[in-house]
């Protein structure tokens, strides 16, 4: 099924939307490639459901253009555009069977295989067994495939699915983001995926937009977003960072370059720092911290809190200025610390990322150096 | 295209609403006539005669109190019996359910000439006299029905967990009625209560049918007017009513608002 | 205020997650106690009174004389001989009536499900404010509005050189056989006219209703799955409305087929409706059988109608 029509690339050119009281999307331009995996990410009222919508055509941007491929699609009506909505409430029509929701599309197009295809497509789903029912009679799970199915059937340029699994069990969930995927794989759509689940974006985008206020924070595939974020939003959002607040105070020697953080000397990659900057924030994730001294970069502090999770313990280590550090320890069989030791902390150059010091510390909340 | 459908659902809109409120203003504006003859039905002059006397002519106010007082107590009476049914129907579970539907919907399939002549008959039959109980009687059951509908249609929607949390909290099942339940319902009590007065303060025809010479309600002394001549009063009491009305809605709205938007 | 809107949906339709979900199960003498005092009314004081207008249409006899139960169902066909021009006459009108009022009423109550907040309430109560004026008192206005001479329509349409209008409407519906000699008031439309503005706000409360607790989100669906405007309208909104329409419908057209009020005041001779005819035969006439059989033979057949028509509608909830 894959590649029976060259996907085209969605592209937002200068789009913004403000509404009465305030502005949902500030001006921005984004391209997403055809047939990839796209994410938006981003905390609630950042603007990534205005615009999903905004492609959609259920939302009118204020200024700027939509293309999709050569065509500019800005001035046409929802049901005029090639795009299909998996909707956070899936929308199903309470009247209508199954079968009858999925065809509905294809009917309103006038495509005479309408009932076909829609029958496919509930197969692709996994879901003809249910065709005759009500979309009442079934379960979340099912009416999440049935929303899936009723847009996908249709072929768009563009699938928009707006938080699709927020009304899932967790594990529902992890079963659906792996059927999306194949799905996606099997159907050769852009799919746009708007989430506040950071876990559920980086494993199933290829490329995520990370938005805030409006604006896109930084775009990128998950392994960049979280081993070298752009701010300390995005470090703070994707996962957990703990931010140390630091000085630059020397050049690079042997691609190392010596900073300083409360009166401790470190090291950092010198590629790693922005140019001319001298105040900073270090980035560690929690997991880079190891206990002992086997990295180079050596602090030592007190455990207040340990907790065993199963595959990790995870510290908190009171730093001698009082900041806490998180510190996650694989279970690989070393010695776990107990509350109220005094322990040293290690971590080797080019673990860390470094920002700029005069960013707002706390965006996204995460664990911030006083 | 889309503006102009948009503009349409508009017009069409306050086309209706005008055929709706049309002949209210027109009640209003002869309000403040002064007609050469007995029938207000041309506009001769400007006169506020009838505002200074709204009772000035005989026996006018003594039927609208009559009817206020059938209506405040029909809907009384409904209210309560109505509400009674509807938490039956509506949280319980018993055998001859659907013979209560059934009950509750006919008086509202059964046309007012039919259920006003019928009881005629009956009170005939059992030799009561017509008049005022006679009508109250009727009104409450006419108005029944109705309530039953409004307060169900909230008592449906209550989500049962509610009270189970109350229980939980350690509240005692009559507390949890009145401090949970009831106030949860009144909005679907009000409704009830206030359709059943507005049922029961206009109805003519069932009325008719079981009113005695000495128990004239409004809308039976307007026909009567209607026959000989109106005075302009009653164009007085019906802009009254109406003005009224929609004040005490509409400051019901705005009192609950304000304690909505205080809680918050 | 929304709530006061739930009130006339005979149909309330309790489609969806509404329903309570009743754990216990065990019989108690709850809700027995709770339907008795109300329940009994109905048996007394509407039941009995239906039971009393069969007996009294089977008996025979004259006022003077006093009446014996004879059985005799014959009163039924002198009954339907003499009087089924009104009967016939009083279901169309109130039919027309009815979807004149679905016309005019479906409109309204999109828009004000469409409305948030103050505006919407102070609209609802403005539906419903009429109420309280006796609708005796606003009939009347009609006539005062619609009269040939004097009247505020041919008036207003006169004062702006519109009076041609008002005139031409005349003549349309006299060569509809809407009126007999181009009078406006005082014809078959008037009533008909009357009978819509009587009844629609029967009408527009329950629309609302349905449409309010319509999901905006399913029309959004609709418009992304390729349906136009007019198509969303036709495979979505219409058909989820469609309890609101049937209540709405039953509301006003079994009130407007025993009315005799509007006939009276805007008809003429010729429009005399079956409620007209009961009222005299039972309050001038003093002939109680024939009123008994009338009243019940125009109960047996909107009943009918309104099984017929649940059931064509696919409504079960009514009952």
């Amino acid at each position: 099924m894959a590649g029976t029509r060259a996907t085209e690339d969605l592209r937002l050119v200068q789009i913004s939307k403000e509404f009465e009281t305030f502005t949902a999307v500030q001006p921005m331009d984004l391209t997403v490639p055809g047939g990839s995996f796209f994410a938006l990410l981003g905390p609630s009222g950042c603007g990534k459901t205005t615009t999903l919508r905004m492609v959609a055509g259920l939302e009118a941007p204020t200024t700027g253009r939509i293309h999709i491929g050569a065509k500019d699609i800005t001035a046409t009506k929802a049901y005029q555009r090639n795009v299909n909505t998996v909707f956070q409430s899936y929308a199903l029509f309470p009247h209508m069977t199954v079968l009858e929701n999925v065809a509905f599309g294809l009917k309103r197009k006038g495509d005479s295989a309408a009932m076909t295809k829609a029958r496919q497509t509930l197969d692709l789903v996994q879901l003809e067994q249910v065709a005759t029912k009500k979309p009442a009679q079934l379960s979340g799970g099912m009416q999440q495939r049935v929303a899936l199915a009723r847009a996908i059937v249709n072929r768009p340029d563009v699938l928009l699915l707006d938080e699709p699994l927020g009304a899932l069990d967790l594990k529902l969930r992890r079963q659906m983001q792996i059927e999306l995927k194949r799905i996606q794989s099997e159907v050769g759509i852009t799919f746009i995926h708007v989430t506040h689940d950071q876990e559920e974006a980086m494993t199933m985008a290829d490329t995520i937009a990370v938005m805030n206020k409006g604006r896109i924070e930084q775009l990128g595939d998950p392994a960049t977003l979280y081993e070298k974020p752009a701010s300390t939003f995005v470090a703070n959002f994707l996962g957990q960072s703990n931010l140390l607040r630091a000085q630059i105070t020397g050049a690079a020697v042997d691609g190392v370059m010596p900073a300083s953080t409360h009166d401790h000397d470190v090291w950092v990659a010198a590629d790693r720092v922005p140019d001319g900057l001298r105040d900073v924030w270090i980035g560690v994730r929690p997991e880079k911290l190891r206990l002992g001294d086997a990295g180079r970069n050596q602090i030592k502090g007190q455990v207040t809190d340990a907790s065993f999770t199963g595959v990790a313990t995870q510290y908190l280590v009171a730093m001698p200025w009082g900041f806490e550090l998180m510190v996650v320890q694989q279970n690989d069989g070393s010695p776990r610390a107990g509350v109220g030791e005094n322990v040293t902390l290690s971590w080797d150059p080019g673990h860390e990322f470094v920002l700029d010091q005069s960013q707002a510390e706390d965006a996204g909340s995460g664990l911030v150096d006083g | 295209m889309a503006w102009f459908r948009k503009h349409l659902l508009t017009f069409a809109a306050m086309v209706t609403m005008t055929i709706l409120l049309l002949p209210n203003v027109v009640v209003a504006i002869y309000s403040f006539n002064k007609p050469n003859g007995r029938f207000n039905v041309e506009l001769v002059r400007f006169s506020l005669d009838a505002w200074k006397h709204p009772c000035g002519t005989s026996g006018i106010c003594d039927s609208l109190s009559l009817s206020l007082k059938i209506g405040l107590t029909a809907s009384l009476v409904a209210t309560i019996l109505g509400t009674m049914i509807a938490f039956a129907l509506g949280r319980h579970r018993f055998r001859g359910r659907s013979a209560t539907n059934l009950l509750i919907f006919m008086p509202m399939a059964t046309p007012e000439v039919v259920m006003g002549s019928s009881l005629l008959a009956l009170f005939l039959n059992i030799g009561m006299s017509t008049g005022s109980l006679a009508i109250l009687i009727a009104h409450i059951m006419f108005c029944l029905s109705f309530v039953v509908v409004a307060v169900k249609a909230r008592v449906a929607t209550l989500d049962p967990r509610l009270e189970e949390a109350a229980a939980d909290l350690g509240s005692r099942p009559l507390t949890t009625f009145f401090r949970v339940t009831l106030p949860l319902v009144a909005p679907g009590i009000a409704a009830g209560a206030l359709l059943a007065f507005s049922l029961s303060f206009d109805d003519y025809i069932i009325t008719n049918f079981n009113a005695s010479p000495n128990s004239i309600t409004f809308p039976m002394y307007v026909w009567g007017a209607a026959q000989r001549g109106t005075p302009v009063q009653i164009n007085v009491i019906g802009t009254i009513m109406f003005v009224v009305s929609v004040a005490f809605v509409l400051g019901g709205q705005l009192v609950s608002a304000r304690r909505a938007r205080a809680a918050s | 205020m929304a709530d006061l809107a739930v009130a006339p949906p005979v149909a309330a339709p309790a489609r969806g997650p509404s329903r309570p979900v009743r754990r216990r199960r065990r019989i108690s003498w709850v809700p027995y106690l709770l339907l008795a005092p109300g329940l009994l009314w109905l048996v007394v004081f509407f039941v009995a009174p239906m039971l009393t207008t069969l007996s009294t249409s089977l008996q025979e006899g004259d006022v003077d004389n006093g009446y014996v139960l004879t059985g005799n169902p014959d009163v039924y066909w002198q009954a339907l001989q003499a009087y089924w021009p009104q009967i016939v006459r009083s279901l169309m009108y109130a039919g027309i009536a009815t979807l004149l009022s679905l016309a005019l009423g479906y409109p309204l109550a999109y828009f004000i499900a469409s409305r948030r907040g103050r505006s919407k309430n102070i609209l609802l109560v403005l539906v419903i404010a009429p109420f309280f004026t006796s609708f005796l008192i606003r009939t009347m206005a009609w006539q005062s509005l619609l009269a040939s001479d004097g009247g505020l329509v041919r008036k207003t349409l006169g004062g702006v050189g519109l009076g041609w209008v008002y005139d031409d409407f005349g003549h349309l519906l006299q060569l509809l056989h809407l009126s007999p000699n181009g009078e406006i008031l005082y014809s078959p439309w008037a009533v008909v006219w009357g009978l819509t503005y009587n009844f629609l706000p029967f009408m527009i409360l329950p629309l609302y209703t349905s449409l309010d607790r319509l999901d905006g989100r399913l029309l959004e669906a609709a418009g992304d799955l390729y349906a136009t405007p007019r198509q969303t309208f036709r495979h979505v909104t219409w058909p989820l409305s469609l309890p609101g329409v049937v209540s709405g419908t039953l509301l006003t057209f079994i009130p407007a087929a025993g009315d005799y009020i509007n006939s009276r005041l805007l008809g003429n001779t010729n429009t005399v409706m079956i409620g007209q005819v009961i009222d005299s035969q039972f309050l001038r006439v003093l002939d109680y059988p024939l009123a008994a059989a009338l009243s019940f033979l125009l109960l047996a057949l909107i009943v009918a109608m309104v099984f017929i028509y649940v059931r064509r509608a696919g409504t079960e909830e009514l009952v």
